[in-house]
């Protein structure tokens, strides 16, 4: 009597309600399949790590709506060369960053509002394209969009296991809203996010440092879909200690605590450990290209604590964070309220400012202050820490998403172990973005990624479910 | 003066660091730049802030932050809050500011009563069978209602009406803080409160509703307003008629005052009529619910100061012309008397704050 979801043979079922997994629906509903959505979360939550992004890194050869001057194919492909240190697979790269070009339009057109980028951005405006109202204006107008061209949206629907038969996807194991559902699809594609968010998996790589980590998103990226497909013989593809990892605060929630946890004082800081002691030169380069790094140092730290140390010249440099500063009229009473032994922290402070070597200190540029015999050292915005009051902020590994998921070929086509194409799977997002992230990130890559394997799979899968 | 809540201060000040430490939402309107001048934020910021939003409601829709996330930041309806708080706080004088602690039902009741005050007192100082007869001709009106008791009393309450809303100006642009105000700033201010740009939300509208964009509230508190201002310069243009020209009224369908007045009435009940189904439609979670009353109460007060001047104007010629008349203008007269004590201030505080932030951003 009445035809529930299990009644119908969807040409094409998209796992994930993020920007990977709506461009796909959108994509493939537009080429005339018949597609579902099946998104783990509440409506409330949808768009998994979507929601805190904020922009999207595409390549131009002009200007181009909200981007300036032009960002070339070789310097895109640089800046990922050099962030990933060479772990990447530069055709992939390559024609992804070759699709970006197109991707800023075919998101306007459907529905996603650009603005300049205004403050506080670490400088991206030429080379990536500001979301209005960020990653979850993004994901609400996709949705919308995705409604109206009659895309089907289940929330509260959780994917626990797909059938693989032979490269061969059969049905889908879900929860939908606590009723278990068998579905039949002839396409698939997995857009459902990395693993995260999943602590006991993250301890088989990490150990028990993986509790005192941070996930910056979506609790749902428990990794339920890619475990269950590695587990059937899908191919998978790097490294599973891999991830998209950042420095912030430590008093951030546990999950989705998303973009104002991020700390920026760290160039005009010392970060020092949970014995008082530096570690890493914290001036090494502007901010854009190191705040990456940090979350691998802090999370290969005992405790995986450590904290940034400034005094009151540091103060007005960097975006306001959003928990307070933890601040002392002395270093002492700072040690102390920090919980740091008073005397590692005075020492470790003492010995840093007398390797200062006076310079002209400028915050927007590789400046001239540094320090003279001193390991590690700090190459620049090293200034003497001597002006109460003094402040402190804890930090921890904030983790994004993680890199270990499934192998795709350029058609976004999930591949299997013994090196073939499964028959109907695909990949978008989180889930696939290993096969060129080997290591390190690169500002509005994800974004990229998801977009242009998700408008590949979308095509591909409607194409097959409708032959 | 009235003290701001310090509850609603306190989570107006918890949001806005929490915003800014975000900043996702900078492109879509006018509150989020301004924001960012700021590292930490002192009561007269945040009443600033919270008059400069135009409550479009898109930076709601769009935080990854709004409830149920644990953070829970919800910009338009802690500012709407706070912003009454202000109302209340600025209104002169201090007593009649009370006013605003149960707005929606003062704004009904005095306008009630003023009505009925104003039917009763012209049935009982009219002369026997003045007001259950037509009366048409110049002057009509006065045979009714005197030119003396008429202008006399509307020039006073209008003009106490602007000289409390003109301190309440002084006292929000003093606390908020000293500038140095430039012709520039200010005329900017005003192109963007007459405009109202702030509710174009970089481009694609507000969410009236939900989530989906549209322009209905802008075009409708257009149509609302730009009526009320064209009623007003209907009244000018008679009174200019009369006084300068000696044409008394009432005046012919195609005269200026008529003109103006049909045009302002007929904007006035499309925006009142508008906006106040909106309120029905609207998704309520990003609104201060316990506030519905006070934008209601005027939206009706206009609505029906539009409609009776209407039924007037079309059946002026007819015996119910005294009664409506004695109608029309208690309703006016109950309009005046409430513009300090209703949500028609938020259209000073509001242009204010505009010209402000003009400042504060050159």
């Amino acid at each position: 009597m009445f035809r529930s979801v299990e009644d119908v043979f969807w040409d094409v079922a998209v796992v994930g309600g993020g920007n990977a997994a709506l461009c796909a629906a959108i994509t493939a509903r537009e080429a005339g399949a018949t597609v579902v959505v099946l998104e783990a979360s509440p409506r409330t939550f949808r768009g998994g790590n979507s929601r805190h992004t904020r922009n999207l890194r595409a390549m131009h050869d002009r200007p181009d709506g909200v981007l300036v001057e032009y960002y070339g194919e070789d310097e895109y492909w640089d800046d990922l060369l050099r962030v990933t240190g060479g772990q990447t697979d530069e055709h992939l790269a390559r024609m992804t960053i070759r699709a970006s070009a197109g991707a800023p339009a075919w998101m306007a057109a459907r529905g996603v509002a650009f603005q300049p980028s205004l403050s506080g951005t670490l400088s991206l405006g030429r080379t990536n394209a500001f979301f209005l109202g960020g990653g979850k204006a993004l994901v609400n107008a996709y949705f919308a969009t995705a409604e109206r061209l009659g895309v089907r949206i289940l929330y509260d629907t959780e994917v626990t296991a797909m059938t693989l038969d032979e490269g061969f996807v059969r049905d889908l194991k879900l929860v939908s809203r606590g009723f278990p559902v068998t579905l039949r699809a002839r396409a698939v594609i997995v857009a459902s996010g990395g693993f995260q968010a999943n602590t006991s998996w993250m301890r088989e790589s990490w150990g028990e440092a993986a509790d005192n980590f941070i996930i910056r998103g979506t609790p749902y990226a428990q990794g339920t879909v890619l475990r269950d497909l590695l587990r059937q013989g899908v191919a998978p593809v790097g490294d599973p200690t891999q991830c998209h990892a950042v420095a912030i605060d430590a008093r951030a929630p546990k999950f989705d605590g998303g973009i104002v946890t991020r700390l920026d004082c760290v160039p005009f800081s010392i970060v020092v450990d949970r014995d008082g002691q530096r570690f890493y030169d914290e001036g090494e380069d502007v901010w854009p290209k190191r705040y990456a790094i940090w979350g691998r140092l802090v999370a290969q730290r005992p405790g995986q604590i450590a904290y940034s140390i400034i005094d009151a010249k540091a103060e007005p440099l960097f975006m306001p964070s959003v928990f307070p500063a933890i601040r002392a009229g002395t270093i002492d009473d700072l040690a102390c309220k920090l919980g740091l032994d008073p005397t590692a922290l005075q020492a470790t402070v003492a010995t840093f400012n007398a390797a200062v070597v006076p310079g002209v200190f400028d915050s927007t540029r590789l400046d001239g202050c540094r320090t003279e015999t001193l390991e590690p050292p700090k190459t620049h915005w090293a200034r003497t820490i001597d002006t109460p009051p003094f402040s402190g902020y804890p930090l921890r590994p904030g983790i994004t998403f993680t890199y270990l998921g499934v192998r795709v070929s350029e058609q976004a086509q999930v591949m299997m172990n013994d090196g073939r194409p499964t028959t109907n799977l695909w990949a978008s997002g989180e889930i696939m973005a290993g096969n060129i992230l080997g290591q390190g990130y690169l500002a509005g890559f994800g974004m990229t990624i998801g977009t242009v394997f998700g408008r590949i799979a979308g095509e591909e899968a409607a194409r097959y479910a409708r032959n | 003066m009235h003290e701001i809540n310090p509850t609603v201060l306190a989570e107006a000040n918890r949001v806005m660091e929490i915003c800014n430490a975000c900043r996702y939402c900078e492109g879509y309107c006018a509150v989020f730049p301004a924001m960012t001048l700021h590292r930490s934020f002192v009561e007269a910021d945040l009443n600033h802030l919270a008059n400069l939003c135009h409550n479009c409601k898109a930076c709601y829709y769009a935080c990854q932050y709004a409830p149920p996330h644990p953070f829970g930041v919800n910009v338009p309806q802690t500012f709407s809050l706070l912003r009454d708080e202000t109302y209340r706080r600025y209104a002169w004088p201090c007593p009649l500011a009370r006013a605003f602690e149960r707005n929606g039902t003062i704004v009904s009741a005095v306008t009630a009563f003023v009505v009925v005050a104003a039917v009763v007192l012209t049935a009982t100082l009219t002369a026997p069978g003045v007001i259950d007869r037509s009366w048409i001709g110049a002057n009509a009106f006065y045979r009714v209602i005197p030119w003396g008791v008429m202008t006399g009393v509307a020039l006073v309450t209008l003009g106490l009406a602007v000289l409390a809303i003109t301190i309440g100006g002084m006292r929000f642009w003093r606390e908020s803080g000293t500038v140095a105000v430039t012709r520039r700033a200010v005329l900017s201010g005003f192109h963007d409160a007459l405009t109202l740009k702030n509710l174009g939300g970089g481009g694609q509208g507000c969410n009236d509703r939900d989530e989906t964009f549209s322009t209905a509230r802008r075009f409708l508190h257009h149509a609302m307003a730009y009526g009320f201002l064209a009623c007003f310069a209907a009244t000018c243009a008679a009174a200019f008629e009369a006084d300068v020209m000696g044409i008394p009224a009432p005046y012919q369908w195609f005269s200026l005052p008529v003109i103006l007045g049909v045009l302002g009435g007929i904007g006035l009940i499309i925006g009142t009529s508008g906006l106040v189904g909106l309120k029905f439609v609207t998704d309520p979670a990003p609104l201060a619910k316990r506030l519905l009353g006070v934008d209601i109460a005027l939206l009706g007060l206009l609505w029906l100061a539009a409609v009776s001047g209407m039924l007037l104007l079309g059946l002026r010629g007819m015996s119910l012309m005294p009664m409506l008349l004695a109608a029309h203008l208690g309703l006016i007269l109950a309009l005046f008397l409430l513009l300090p004590y209703s949500k028609f201030v938020h259209g000073l505080y509001r242009t204010l704050a505009l010209i402000r932030a003009n400042i504060e951003s050159q």
